[in-house]
């Protein structure tokens, strides 16, 4: 993956396929320690103990499960790169809470990338989940919520491309307010 | 900065479109594949490049989504393109500029890609 954000695409297909039916995805960002969090949290319907060691360990996953392949492999493994971690916690009716901790003075970081038009893909594709997208930088957060944009789009749905790229543009503009008021 | 007021003002343009989509009932389907394979091999940009496309050509017949892995990760980007009464087109390795002649030719002029589908490809 050529930056993080399509790992975090990818993750969270997983809590799609888990039927959840809220996901919040969060990125917190502390530029002084150099360090970077993101999170993807779900109400799916959860892992056993057995099934969260095996989706650390693509060879072991992929005749068992078919749903999880490759994508937390890859993502455990863009954090370790950095001297990061990846940590997995479920519940079986319950949910499934991934973070994945990074140095991002590390040489081997892979920037974060477009994380708003992850975002975007993730609820215009999937309508009857609600995404929570929390993002902070040093202490200051921004909070996208696709109930909120719900309620104002009534019927109209959020896959139509003039609302995907609006979505696209607010979510880059807010980061963007993140990374300037310094 | 946008703001939600053009939003609202983008969903009532929506809303006009989607009564004038109501009238027919032909819908092209593309659908893009967006495994872990998929995204891999740069789904993502190929999808936006859909969606932007057919916004700037206001082509309200048409909509996008999105699908799993189905079983050919070597030729991802995978984009299928389903007319109404046609039969399903594959296209296979997709890349952005790509998926923009896929929007003017097959879509906009009705004449599919034949060179990007999976029927072209060396066996």
């Amino acid at each position: 993956m050529r930056e993080l954000s399509l790992n975090v695409l990818d993750v969270a297909q997983n809590s799609v396929s888990a039927n959840a039916s809220e996901i919040e995805i969060e990125i917190c960002e502390d530029t002084a320690a150099h360090t970077l969090m993101i999170g993807i949290y779900d109400n799916g319907k959860g892992m056993t103990p057995e099934q969260v060691q095996s989706v650390r360990d693509p060879f072991f996953t992929t005749r068992t499960t078919r749903k999880v392949g490759l994508g937390v492999p890859l993502f455990k493994m863009a954090a370790e790169m950095t001297g990061g971690s990846l940590e997995i916690e479920s519940t079986v009716g319950v949910g499934t809470n991934v973070r994945a901790f990074f140095h991002t003075d590390h040489v081997d970081f892979v920037p974060l990338g477009d994380m708003a038009n992850t975002v975007v893909m993730l609820a215009a594709m999937n309508e009857h989940i609600r995404f929570l997208y929390r993002h902070a930088i040093d202490g200051r957060e921004f909070l996208f919520d696709t109930a909120q944009i719900k309620e104002i789009l009534g019927d109209v749905p959020m896959n139509d491309p003039s609302i995907m790229q609006w979505m696209a543009g607010y979510i880059k503009d807010n980061i963007q307010e993140l990374t300037e008021v310094q | 900065m946008k703001s939600l007021e053009e939003l609202m003002a983008l969903r009532d343009a929506a809303k006009a479109k989607m009564t004038a989509r109501e009238d027919s009932t032909a819908v092209t389907r593309v659908v893009v594949g967006m495994a872990t394979c998929g995204i891999a091999a740069g789904a993502r940009p190929v999808m936006n490049r859909f969606s932007e496309e057919i916004e700037k050509r206001n082509l309200t017949n048409v909509t996008v989504a999105q699908t799993g892995c189905i079983g050919m990760c070597q030729y991802e980007p995978i984009v299928e393109v389903t007319e109404p009464g046609k039969e399903k087109v594959t296209y296979v390795l997709m890349n952005p500029e790509k998926a923009t002649k896929v929007v003017v030719d097959h879509l906009v002029n009705g004449n599919p890609v034949v060179e990007y589908t999976v029927g072209a490809l060396k066996k």
